[in-house]
């Protein structure tokens, strides 16, 4: 199957939330060393919910089609839904099949946010 | 003759599809794939030879011992060496992991210095620096922007203190083939040991350590037709004669009481443990194969390749390949970037398409932030590579820049 779908292709090309804000309460980091991938995210919070969220670095489609949507997915949710988030439910709302390696481009973005959760 | 279309009849899987297209192989500087020769002899060694070597006084034992000694001749023989000067190993990493360990770690003191350049593999930069705990200094020459080696920075680099230089001979990011005749006697006017990691020379045209006055050559059996697991270090005697073992255990031994042991002869003294004697009898019949194609001939066909798909790359709209930009200069490997695209999402539409290549840093993580990219797209060839997949390439390469266009 095809990973390059329309949504995912419109995600990359158009990614939402993409750069970065001015003082942001959260800042995370992380990188996939061996591909080159790295993704920062910012994130305003208010009120124990995510008011504002901005992703940004280097990545392939599939990486800033996660990150893209992950921004949409959470903004306005509780941090504590957001834990519960489950790297299945993301890569099931990119609606395709990723082989192993893909996989960790996908939920680099994920790992990303939670790690920076942590800390908030 | 080289026939590249005859070759290609001796490997099994080039017949086989990926995703429903005909297998385009270029990532043969990863690893290459093997021939029914090399295959059946792994067949017939299990099937007819199995034995423990230097054990047995049976006929099997007699049998694989000699198999396995020979393959040590076959081996040496193709890079201009003696017999026991060549040790086996598991591959280049193993190799040059035992000159760290066996000759730098014993040999070296506090205040001595190592050369190694940027453009290296991680199994020669990672390696030297765990001597940084000794007080062994570790320098790097530097690259100029065509993959290159700064050569003037051996001047400034080299002190008394420099014990030991060490140098990949051909990249296996941006291809560069190094002047490692220059870079020895430099090496050796300064007493300093030259070490050279040659994983992506030998499989790929003539090497001699005479020549290149090589005091260790490093590479391994599975990037040359060979399988896994195995591979081979040359030493020069003296230094060999001169050093520990590496490990420590049965084989490696003379005589043993319980209080002390004499090492075993040249090359059983590196070589501790029951080795991986069905690996060796392997590597030695790619070895084989490769000397009936001629070294010489392999180098020719991959130049015409590298030539070919240097050109027909040029005609692709924003690719940009890392490296130098005479053929000659360089080995069948193109390290590159189409565009803005990902290397990761390049490689994965060519594999849709059957085509095998690397995509990511390469195991040369400092080398590839010096090119200022985050990854590249690597395709690279060998005896069995064709103009006509190149062309099939570079219409996937072209497909690719619409999806991402």
């Amino acid at each position: 199957m095809n990973i390059y779908q329309e949504n995912v292709m419109d995600h990359y090309k158009n990614p939402r939330n993409f750069g970065k804000m001015k003082k942001p309460d959260v800042v995370s980091k992380d990188a996939n060393m061996l591909c080159g991938d790295e993704i920062e995210i910012q994130v305003k919070i208010k009120n124990g919910k995510i008011d504002d969220i901005r992703f940004s670095g280097p990545g392939c489609a599939i990486s800033r089609a996660s990150g893209s949507m992950l921004s949409e997915l959470v903004k306005g949710k509780k941090i504590s839904d957001i834990k519960k988030i489950k790297d299945d439910d993301l890569i099931g709302m990119m609606g395709i099949e990723l082989t192993p390696i893909r996989r960790k481009c996908a939920l680099l973005s994920l790992r990303v946010l939670k790690n920076g959760l942590e800390k908030a | 003759m080289f026939d590249a279309k005859k070759i290609r009849e001796d490997f099994p899987i080039l017949k086989r599809k990926v995703n429903g297209k005909t297998l385009v192989y270029f990532d043969n500087a990863a690893t290459t794939q093997k021939p029914v020769q090399v295959i059946n002899a792994i067949r017939d060694y299990y099937e007819n030879h199995n034995a423990n070597i230097h054990r047995g006084v049976h006929q099997l034992s007699q049998e694989a011992s000699q198999m396995y000694e020979d393959a040590h001749h076959v081996v040496g023989k193709l890079i201009g060496a003696k017999w026991d000067e060549t040790i086996f190993t598991r591959n280049t990493t193993e190799g040059l992991n035992l000159v760290m360990y066996a000759w730098a770690m014993r040999k070296l003191k506090k205040g001595d210095e190592i050369i190694s350049t940027v453009m290296e593999h991680h199994s020669n930069m990672v390696t030297w620096q765990f001597l940084k705990e000794m007080g062994i200094k570790l320098k790097f020459v530097g690259i100029n922007d065509d993959g290159t080696l700064k050569m003037e920075d051996y001047d400034k680099l080299v002190t008394r203190s420099t014990k030991l230089i060490t140098v990949v001979h051909a990249s296996n990011v941006v291809g560069t083939i190094n002047d490692v005749r220059k870079i020895g006697k430099i090496a050796h006017d300064n007493k300093a040991l030259f070490v050279v990691d040659g994983a992506q020379s030998v499989p790929h045209m003539p090497v001699n350590v005479k020549k290149m006055d090589a005091d260790f050559l490093a590479f391994s059996a599975h990037k040359m037709l060979g399988p896994t697991g195995m591979g081979a270090l040359y030493g020069k005697r003296s230094l060999l004669q001169s050093m520990d073992p590496f490990m420590y255990g049965g084989d490696m031994i003379k005589q043993v009481t319980l209080e002390k042991s004499t090492w075993n002869d040249l090359p059983w003294k590196f070589e501790a443990g029951t080795p991986n004697i069905c690996g060796g009898v392997a590597f030695a019949e790619a070895v084989k194969y490769l000397e009936r194609l001629k070294m010489k001939n392999v180098r020719k066909h991959e130049e015409e390749i590298t030539k070919y798909a240097m050109e027909r790359m040029s005609e692709v709209d924003g690719l940009k390949i890392f490296g130098p930009g005479d053929y000659r200069n360089r080995g069948g490997v193109l390290s590159f970037n189409l565009g803005e695209i990902h290397p990761h999402d390049l490689a994965t539409i060519l594999d849709e398409f059957g085509v095998a290549v690397r995509s990511g840093q390469h195991c040369a993580a400092p080398l590839i932030h010096l090119l200022k990219a985050h990854a590249t797209t690597r395709a690279s060839f060998y005896v069995y590579n064709t103009k006509e997949e190149v062309d099939y390439f570079i219409d996937v390469l072209n497909k690719a820049r619409k999806v991402f266009g």
